[in-house]
C-alpha cells in the first residue's frame, strides 16, 4: 500500500534551515533520513516545501478568485515536505513516520492513497 | 419444530464467530465484508440444516458458505473493473479439512482491533463485536450510546482498518507488550471501570480475557488481567442485596462470594510473576477477597498495592481507589490531603472518599456528600449513600461533633 507521510514543522524548525548554528543539524536530519528511506526501497516520491509565509490560497467564490496570503489553515505545525512510501501495511508506515525529522517537534501525519481497488469500489471505477 | 437445527447454529454462532471471521477476514482486511459474509452463512445455516440434518462439520460448512459469499461479491464487483488480489487470494486460500484445521487468527484480529490508529472509545466494542459477535444495539446500551451512534463507530473503524492498511498481525517482539497493553486495556472498559460494573458485559470480558491467555499464555499481563477480573466476577451475586439494594464491598456477605472464580483467578494470579499493572489490581483483589477464609480485611496491605499500582498507571480512578484505601487503613486526615493534590471535579468516587474522610475527621461531610450524590448514576448505589449519609446526620446530632 501507498502512504503519504506528511512532516508538520514547527515555526523553530522553519526557521532553523536558513539559522548558521543550528542549519547543518537540521540539514543533517533530513539528509539520514531521506538517505534510509531511498537506500530501503520504500519511497516512490518526496518533496521539500518552502515555509507557509511563501503559500497563496485560492477560492472560487460565486465565480470570483478569492486569492489570500498564507496557508489555507493557521495551524502550529505546518506542511514542509512529503513521502509517499510503499510498504505493507499501516505498522510500517508509521515506523517510517516515527523515524521523521519532523516528528520529534512537530507532527507526522500518515494518510494511506486510494488503491485502485477502493477506485474500483466507487463512481471512479 | 427444527429447535435442534437452530441451536446448532446458535451454539456454532457462539463458539466460532470470532475465530471464522478472524479468517475471513485476515486475507482482505475487509472486516464488514466478512462480517455480511458471515451472517448470511448462518442465516443459510437456519435456513438448511433443519432440512439436511446439522453437517459432521458445522464449521467448516460455515466457512465455505461465507466463503462463496465473498468470492460472488468480489467477482461481481471486479468484473466490470480488473481482476484484483484479494479475490485471488481469497480463491487460493485452502479448504480447511476439519475444524481444527482452521488456523486461528483470533490474536491477530485482537491486536487488530485495539490498533493505536483505532479511536481508544470505540476499541473495546470493535472486539466484541468482531471476536464474540455481539451486535450494535448490545454493545451501544452497554456503552451508553444510542445503537445508530454505537454503528456509525464500528463502520468507520472498520473502514480505517480496509482503508488505511491496519495490519491483521501479532506485533513483533519489540512492540509486542506496549500493544497487549491497549488489548488488556480494551477488554478492561469492557468489563466497566472501576467501581461499578454497570456496563454488564462481565461474561463477555471474562471470555474476551481467557482467550488472550489461552493464545499468548506466556503473558504475565494477560494473566493478571484475567486473575483480576475473575476476583471482581466472584463478588458479582454479592453486590446487590435479594431486594435489589446496592451493598457496598466492605459489607458484602462473603458467603455470596463464587468460589470457584475466586480459585480460578488465584491460578492465574500465580501465572502473573512480571511487575506490571494488572497484576498489582489482581493482587488487590484477591486481597480483599481472602476476607472470605479470614474473615477482615488487611487493609495496610492493599494500601501499599494501590501505591504501586499509582506508580505504574498514576489514572484518577487508581489515585482515588489508593485514597480509600488509606482511609480504610486508618488515615483519614492524610487522605484529605492526597484528595486535595488531585483535579477531579466531577468525579463521584473522589467526592465519596472524601465525604467519608471529612465525617471520620468529624468535620462536616454535607458539601462533600452534595456533590457526591449529584454525581451519582445508579439508583441502587444512589439510594445506599443516602441511607449512608443519613446515618452520619442523626450520629451527628446525637453526638455533635467538637
Amino acid at each position: 500500500m501507498q502512504y503519504l507521510i506528511m512532516a508538520m514543522e514547527t515555526a523553530e524548525e522553519f526557521a532553523e534551515r536558513e539559522d548558521p548554528e543550528r542549519g547543518a543539524e537540521y540539514w543533517a536530519g533530513w539528509g539520514a533520513y531521506l538517505a534510509a528511506l531511498s537506500e530501503s526501497g520504500v519511497m516512490t516520491g518526496t518533496g521539500g516545501l518552502h515555509p507557509p509565509a511563501t503559500s497563496t490560497t485560492v477560492r472560487l467564490r460565486d465565480g470570483q478568485r478569492v486569492v489570500h496570503d498564507g496557508p489555507f489553515a493557521d495551524t502550529k505545525e505546518q506542511l514542509g515536505g512529503y513521502f509517499v512510501i510503499d510498504v505493507p501495511d499501516l505498522d510500517a508506515a508509521l515506523e517510517w513516520a516515527a523515524r521523521c525529522p519532523a516528528a520529534a517537534r512537530g507532527a507526522v501525519e500518515v494518510r494511506p492513497l486510494m488503491t485502485p481497488e477502493y477506485y474500483a469500489s466507487t463512481g471512479a471505477g | 419444530m427444527p429447535a435442534d437445527a437452530r441451536r446448532a447454529v446458535e451454539e456454532a454462532a457462539r463458539a466460532s464467530w470470532g475465530r471464522l471471521l478472524a479468517h475471513l477476514a485476515a486475507g482482505t482486511r475487509d472486516l464488514a465484508a466478512a462480517e455480511d459474509a458471515l451472517a448470511e452463512a448462518y442465516l443459510s445455516a437456519v435456513r438448511s440444516w433443519p432440512r439436511t440434518g446439522v453437517p459432521d462439520r458445522p464449521e467448516a460448512w460455515l466457512l465455505t458458505a461465507a466463503r462463496r459469499t465473498l468470492i460472488d461479491a468480489a467477482r461481481h464487483r471486479d468484473v466490470a473493473t480488473r481482476a484484483l488480489p484479494s479475490l485471488a487470494r481469497l480463491m487460493h486460500q485452502d479448504e480447511p479439512g476439519t475444524p481444527s484445521t482452521i488456523p486461528d487468527k483470533r490474536l491477530e484480529l485482537l491486536f487488530t482491533c485495539a490498533h493505536p490508529a483505532i479511536a481508544v472509545g470505540v476499541r473495546s466494542p470493535l472486539m466484541l463485536q468482531a471476536v464474540l459477535g455481539l451486535d450494535a444495539a448490545r454493545i451501544a446500551s452497554a456503552f451508553l450510546v444510542s445503537p445508530a451512534a454505537m454503528g456509525r463507530r464500528l463502520v468507520r473503524a472498520k473502514t480505517k482498518i480496509k482503508q488505511a492498511g491496519i495490519p491483521f498481525a501479532v506485533p513483533g517482539p519489540d512492540q509486542l507488550p506496549e500493544r497487549l497493553e491497549f488489548v488488556l486495556d480494551a477488554i478492561y472498559a469492557a468489563y466497566g471501570t472501576g467501581w461499578d460494573e454497570r456496563s454488564g458485559l462481565v461474561d463477555e470480558a471474562l471470555r474476551l480475557a481467557r482467550l488472550v491467555t489461552q493464545l499468548l499464555p506466556g503473558e504475565s499481563e494477560a494473566h493478571g488481567l484475567l486473575a483480576a477480573l475473575l476476583h471482581g466476577a466472584a463478588r458479582e451475586r454479592a453486590r446487590r442485596a435479594d431486594d435489589g439494594t446496592f451493598v457496598p464491598l466492605d459489607e458484602q456477605d462473603v458467603r455470596r462470594w463464587a468460589p470457584a472464580l475466586m480459585a480460578e483467578a488465584e491460578r492465574h494470579l500465580a501465572r502473573a510473576t512480571a511487575p506490571g499493572p494488572y497484576r498489582i489490581q489482581a493482587a488487590i483483589q484477591s486481597v480483599h477477597n481472602r476476607r472470605a477464609v479470614t474473615g477482615s480485611t488487611d487493609w495496610a496491605t492493599i494500601a501499599a498495592l494501590y501505591d504501586d499500582l499509582v506508580a505504574h498507571t498514576p489514572s484518577i480512578g487508581a489515585h482515588v481507589a489508593r485514597a480509600a484505601a488509606h482511609m480504610q487503613a486508618g488515615a483519614p486526615a492524610a487522605v484529605l490531603a492526597m484528595l486535595d493534590a488531585l483535579d477531579a471535579p466531577t468525579y463521584q468516587p473522589h467526592w465519596v472518599v472524601r465525604a467519608h474522610c471529612l465525617h471520620r475527621t468529624g468535620a462536616d461531610p454535607s458539601g462533600a456528600t452534595r456533590i457526591a450524590l449529584g454525581l451519582t448514576e445508579d439508583p441502587a448505589l444512589r439510594a445506599h449513600l443516602v441511607t449512608t449519609f443519613a446515618r452520619w446526620s442523626e450520629g451527628a446530632a446525637d453526638h455533635p461533633p467538637g
